[in-house]
């Protein structure tokens, strides 16, 4: 449906699969990943914006809503389970089912090709088609042969698309966010917007319109794991039931997503009973608060406040944890790097130039994701803090070094002269001088630590950075929670600062003595 | 005057009490023969400086001998601990004796080499506290005499950098000798001073002399080394040229090279 890197995350799960596959796994009757005890159903999907698949009430950002989330309330308990959400990044979805994390994802994924050879498909529980949206009044824009020539809005790795790469390489952009196309669409950045159905019928507001007829088609199926094929077919026979009983279509109705489309694939003519009353009802919140409405802003803001708070304390712990790793092993790195034998320190920097010369990024999705393949497994948490110690204590190994170099060589020798042994010489001459030339730049790299942190959320963490992009993006506000985070990425930095600034002071207070 | 120098007897036979002695010490850096085979012996309570002109490896000889540098080959000496060089690998057990040998020698450097995180009195406390594991107020007690002695009994609580130069060697030398030395070896300790605080240096290193301590000194000061030594070695070109009574070597020269040298100093 959207977002980049799905190619080589959806190639990533073809590699790790082929491999538990080879590790001989096999189920009889189906097995379901992720479950806590006999009842559970785990199922992921990304709740971020992502209106009306799964997504956060923005009447109380604690609830989750969504047809799929409704979907699933229904398929659990002909598993005789209970239904239960996780959420995950879009990018983390797929690689999060070969970790077993949970046992299925429902997300508006894509039945395409490429799709199917990476995970394995249920049977579609929706067909939808692509729509072109507008500014109000625009004409002309109502065909997709219309579009060639004009600057075209979509969702990266969505059916639309691929559409519009075939017709008019050039003139499109691809989005991560609902919430930014559309914007730029209000803002005449954008001509047009091609996009799934039911993003289009919910995303459209009062100054746009649908125009045109429907464009391609577009299956979405549940995706499971290719080791787990007993269980594809359990959740199968839901859905054939689910469609028999009129279920499925009472969920669609409810979110007016019932479609002639859906009728003629289900075979199912019969008129709709169900009132669209999650459509008016989301219809109706958004519309309800508006910036000129002062109170409800606050009181909304105000509500913010718990998850935000919730979001400092992930962000602290993830920080505060991974810079005692990045400390003691940066000394550590250093000290070897500096005075270590040949193959030690060989290893030291080629460990140093690895590190730094890769995205923090990829080193977060590998320890999380990759090592479980070598029999590594580490939960969100300890994986986050493990990754950023790493990649920190590279940095601060070669600053370290530099504080090390800093020292003059005389230093080391009157000690040696003095008798200590080379240990105490660096424990009581040589590491003290060099840690109060390396302070200030401690400082900083701590706070840009501070802020890297927010990287962990593509491992289901939701800290400061991942609260704002929930908050801004169910909302369509980021004015607001983005004052809000940014004070509270401040208020955590702070303490840090007064800290070094401290240490500063004490330990330069010899050197500085004698110069003000 | 001269000073009286104690004499060991072992057994029946009266002998010169060799407090350190230095046999065929050869060093090169990158290919560049420094030192060619030094030999010294050297008598407990002797003051002995070594003059010559710049690279002629004096500084390297001193540092030889309590193996700052490692020599290449060469045997040295000093009261009952003795380490032999033979151009093989460094090891464990070198390094062990080398550190028994060094706890017979202080060294004082021409950059003084203080400690700067740490007051005066910590300087000098530093190294009795943790390498001899003296107990604290004892370590003080010995460091603050120390100082006293060599005239910094009240910058006891500054740091190096709001001492002279005068000072912070003299501040120096207390932190080696805290570490009951039976040599003190001075790589040229006044080089960096104005000549009215290289006094200040100088007198206490004539004071030690006068209470019997051992001392080598690589040094350019030719009036000190003339009127304080008990023996002066001319070195040039990684070899001893000359040694012999300050007299010997100032007022009568024996070697063209020594001539030289001085005629130079005096031009």
């Amino acid at each position: 449906m959207k977002r980049p890197g799905l190619c080589f995350l959806f190639c990533l799960l073809a590699v790790l699969s082929f491999l538990s596959v080879s590790s001989g796994v096999r189920a009889e009757s189906y097995r379901v990943p992720g479950a806590q005890n006999e009842t559970d159903l785990p199922w992921s999907s990304d709740g971020e914006a992502n209106v009306p698949y799964v997504f956060h009430d923005p009447a109380n950002d604690r609830h989750v809503l969504g047809f799929e989330y409704d979907l699933m309330n229904e398929i659990a308990p002909l598993l005789n389970r209970k239904s239960r959400f996780v959420q995950n990044g879009w990018e983390g979805l797929i690689p999060g089912l070969s970790r077993d994390l949970y046992a299925m994802v429902i997300d508006g994924i894509e039945m395409t090709p490429e799709h199917k050879a990476a995970v394995l498909f249920s049977r579609p529980y929706y067909v939808t088609t692509d729509r072109i949206v507008v500014r109000k009044g625009t004409k002309g824009l109502d065909t997709l042969e219309a579009l060639k020539g004009h600057l075209i809005g979509t969702i990266k790795s969505t059916a639309a698309e691929r559409l519009l790469i075939q017709q008019d390489p050039k003139n499109f952009r691809s989005y991560d966010e609902e919430t930014n196309l559309f914007t730029d669409l209000r803002t005449g950045r954008l001509d047009a917007i091609l996009i799934d159905e039911p993003i289009a019928l919910y995303y459209c507001s009062a100054d746009m319109e649908i125009v045109g007829k429907p464009v391609g088609e577009i299956a979405y199926g549940i995706a499971f794991s290719k080791t787990n094929p007993a269980l594809r077919d359990a959740v199968d026979q839901a859905l054939e039931t689910l469609i028999k009983n009129g279920k499925l279509h009472d969920i669609l109705a409810k979110w007016n997503l019932w479609t002639p489309q859906m009728a003629h694939y289900t075979g199912d003519y019969s008129e709709t009973s169900v009132k669209p009353v999650a459509w008016e009802q989301y219809r109706t919140l958004m519309a309800g608060v508006s910036a000129s409405d002062t109170m409800a802003l606050f009181h909304r803001y105000v509500s913010f406040l718990p998850l935000i708070g919730e979001g400092m304390v992930m962000t602290l712990a993830v920080s505060a944890l991974a810079m005692v790793i990045a400390v003691a092993l940066g000394v550590a790195l250093a000290l070897v790097r500096h005075y270590g034998v040949a193959p030690l320190r060989i290893i030291a920097g080629f460990y140093i130039e690895v590190v730094r010369g890769t995205p923090l990024l990829i080193q977060i999705l590998f320890i999380f994701y990759g090592l479980p393949a070598l029999g590594i497994r580490l939960s969100p948490f300890f994986a986050g803090v493990v990754a950023l110690g790493l990649n920190y204590a590279a940095y601060e190994a070669e600053n370290y070094r530099a504080g090390l170099l800093s020292v003059p060589r005389g230093q080391m020798e009157a000690a040696i002269a003095l008798n200590m042994t080379h240990f105490q010489a660096l424990r009581l001459v040589i590491v003290p001088q060099a840690f109060r030339t390396v302070v200030p730049v401690m400082t900083n790299d701590f706070i840009s630590l501070l802020k890297d942190s927010s990287l962990v959320s593509v491992i289901t963490l939701t800290e400061l950075s991942q609260t704002y992009i929930r908050l801004s993006s169910t909302y369509y506000d980021y004015i607001g929670p983005g004052l809000m985070v940014g004070a509270a990425y401040l208020l955590v930095g702070l303490p840090f600062v007064r800290l070094a600034h401290m240490a500063e002071k004490r330990m330069g207070k010899a050197i500085n003595h004698g110069h003000h | 005057m001269r000073k009286c120098r104690p004499v060991l007897l072992k057994g029946t036979f009266a002998l010169t009490d060799l407090v350190l002695q230095a046999k065929m010490i050869t060093k090169s850096f990158s290919g560049q023969e420094i030192l060619k085979g030094l030999s010294l012996d050297v008598e407990r309570g002797d003051l002995i400086s070594i003059i010559g002109p710049s690279g002629c490896g004096k500084s390297t000889f001193l540092r030889c001998l309590n193996f700052l540098e490692h020599p290449d080959s060469g045997e040295v000496r000093i009261e009952t601990v003795s380490l032999a060089c033979d151009g093989s690998r460094w090891t464990r057990q070198d390094e062990v004796r080398a550190h028994q040998l060094r706890s017979h020698v202080g060294m004082v450097f021409q950059s003084f080499n203080l400690f700067p995180h740490r007051t005066v009195l910590e300087n000098v406390m530093m190294a009795p506290l943790h390498v001899k594991k003296i107990a604290p107020d004892q370590a003080e007690a010995t460091a603050m005499e120390l100082l006293e002695k060599v005239g910094l009994k009240n910058v006891v609580d500054r740091y190096p950098d709001r001492l002279s130069g005068g000072q912070k060697q003299r501040a120096a030398i207390a932190r080696a000798l805290a570490m009951k030395p039976s040599v003190m070896l001075y790589d040229e300790p006044t080089s960096a001073l104005d000549p009215e605080l290289s006094e200040e240096v100088l007198s206490v290193m004539r004071a030690l002399d006068q209470e019997g301590m051992t001392q080598l000194v690589v040094t350019h000061d030719m009036r000190f080394a003339r009127a304080a030594s008990d023996r002066v070695l001319y070195l040039e070109g990684g070899e001893i040229v000359e040694s012999g009574s300050p007299d010997q070597i100032f007022a009568h020269p024996q070697e063209a090279r020594t001539r030289r040298f001085l005629r130079t100093l005096l031009s």
